[in-house]
């Protein structure tokens, strides 16, 4: 089972597949919606290790390794400032670092989520518009662009080469990342530890 | 706080979020993302950039030992996580996590009321924190590919314009700088360089101001 049911697109005025099930797995440690997960994303990451240059064993491991932190971590999960996607990729990209380098990915102090707060369903639904809209984004550029898109998104370009690469169209993913940054600037905001 | 108004540029942050900056540049990013919402919040956007990547990028079949092999790992006990960093006074969390159980900075004299207190050195670059008094020039030093230097107290100024709390300023190797800390309270700041810092000519530079021409 290796195909996974399409992500909805931005006129649906429900949360994605992808959060109803993160949110199972976070709020009743929900094992079947894990595996929904796990059948959309492993094959994903599996493929994101091997053109990051791992083999086949080895980057399964790695899948193996970022998918039990998806379940182990699914409480820091907060659909209002992270969507699914971008949240498993932050703890891809922290496995890959663990994994290959001597000292861990140093991160930021964590907000503190507003206390038993009911979901801004609002909020969740903008974020994954705005996820929606990068998808598309990337997906209208062309396939040179692409390429150096997910060459710098994978780990494969240094900040030196991110900023000499003229190719690399940050200006044209950018618009759409200051969309989703004013909504989630305005999120935040709420969120300071006093 | 006053206003912050020198952030990460977008090729840091991304470079950040994909795992490639050096682990002193890397801690620059995490202790100015915890004071500024604006990186913050730019941070997410590239994250999510990078989720969209993974959405879009090509599948590999998994083989069915994987999936039997994680799903016989759930009820194991995870591993403790280690605690998130906490700011302690004018440290931010992730500067505070590298300093001892007592927030006190290595401190070494450099002369004339400067110090610094190396927080690593290494392979990938070296991370430091520096203490200028008020109205004292910098320690001039070679520069080698990128150097972030983060204010946490006080603040200094040169021709890029003045440098606040929380304010970044980015170095790359053609740029010529001759930062100076504002008379007021004593500015600390953490630097972050590709190489080992050289100190070129201390001396010189701190007598500076007074021979200022
Ligand atoms: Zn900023």
């Amino acid at each position: 089972m290796k195909d996974d049911p399409d992500v909805p697109d931005e006129t649906t005025q429900t949360p994605s597949l992808e959060t109803e099930w993160m949110l199972a797995v976070r709020d009743q440690r929900d094992r079947a919606a894990f595996a929904r997960l796990f059948d959309h994303f492993a094959p994903r990451l599996k493929g994101f290790a091997m053109r990051a240059g791992a083999g086949a064993a080895e980057a399964e491991d790695i899948v193996q390794d970022v998918m039990i932190k998806v379940w182990q971590r699914a409480h820091q999960f907060d659909p209002e400032t992270a969507q699914v996607s971008g949240w498993i990729y932050r703890i891809a990209r922290n496995q890959q670092i663990d994994r290959y380098r001597k000292d861990k990915r140093p991160e930021p102090e964590a907000l503190m989520p507003e206390q038993d707060a009911v979901p801004d369903a609002g909020q969740v639904l903008a974020l994954e518009q705005e996820a929606a809209g990068l998808r598309e984004a990337l997906a209208r550029l062309k396939p040179a662009q692409r390429e150096m898109v997910e060459r710098a998104y994978l780990g494969e370009l240094s900040h030196t080469e991110i900023q000499a690469e003229t190719g690399l169209p940050l200006g044209t993913i950018k618009s759409r990342i200051r969309l989703a940054l004013d909504k989630l600037r305005h999120e935040l905001k709420d969120m300071r530890p006093s | 706080m006053t206003q912050i108004t020198h952030h990460i540029p977008d090729e840091i942050l991304l470079a950040y979020a994909a795992g490639t900056l050096p682990h002193s540049h890397a801690v620059v990013v995490a202790a100015h993302v915890s004071m500024c919402d604006t990186c913050r919040a730019a941070l997410s956007a590239h994250q999510a950039m990078g989720g969209a990547v993974l959405e879009e990028s090509a599948s590999e079949t998994v083989s069915d030992a994987l999936r039997a092999r994680v799903f016989d790992k759930l009820d194991d006990t995870p591993p403790p996580e280690p605690a998130a960093p906490r700011r302690a006074g004018i440290y931010p969390g992730p500067v505070a996590a590298l300093l001892g159980p007592d927030w006190q900075a290595p401190w070494k004299s450099l002369g004339f009321g400067v110090k610094q207190a190396i927080l690593s050195e290494g392979g990938e670059g070296s991370l430091r924190l520096l203490y200028i008094p008020g109205g004292r020039a910098m320690p001039e030093h070679g520069h080698h590919g990128l150097e972030m230097t983060l204010v946490l107290q006080g603040s200094f100024s040169d021709d890029e314009g003045r440098f606040g709390p929380g304010d970044v300023e980015i170095g790359h190797d053609a740029l010529e700088h001759m930062p100076v800390a504002d008379p007021g309270p004593d500015c600390i700041c953490l630097a972050a360089t590709d190489a080992p810092l050289r100190f070129k000519s201390f001396v010189p530079r701190l007598l500076q101001p007074f021979f200022r021409i």
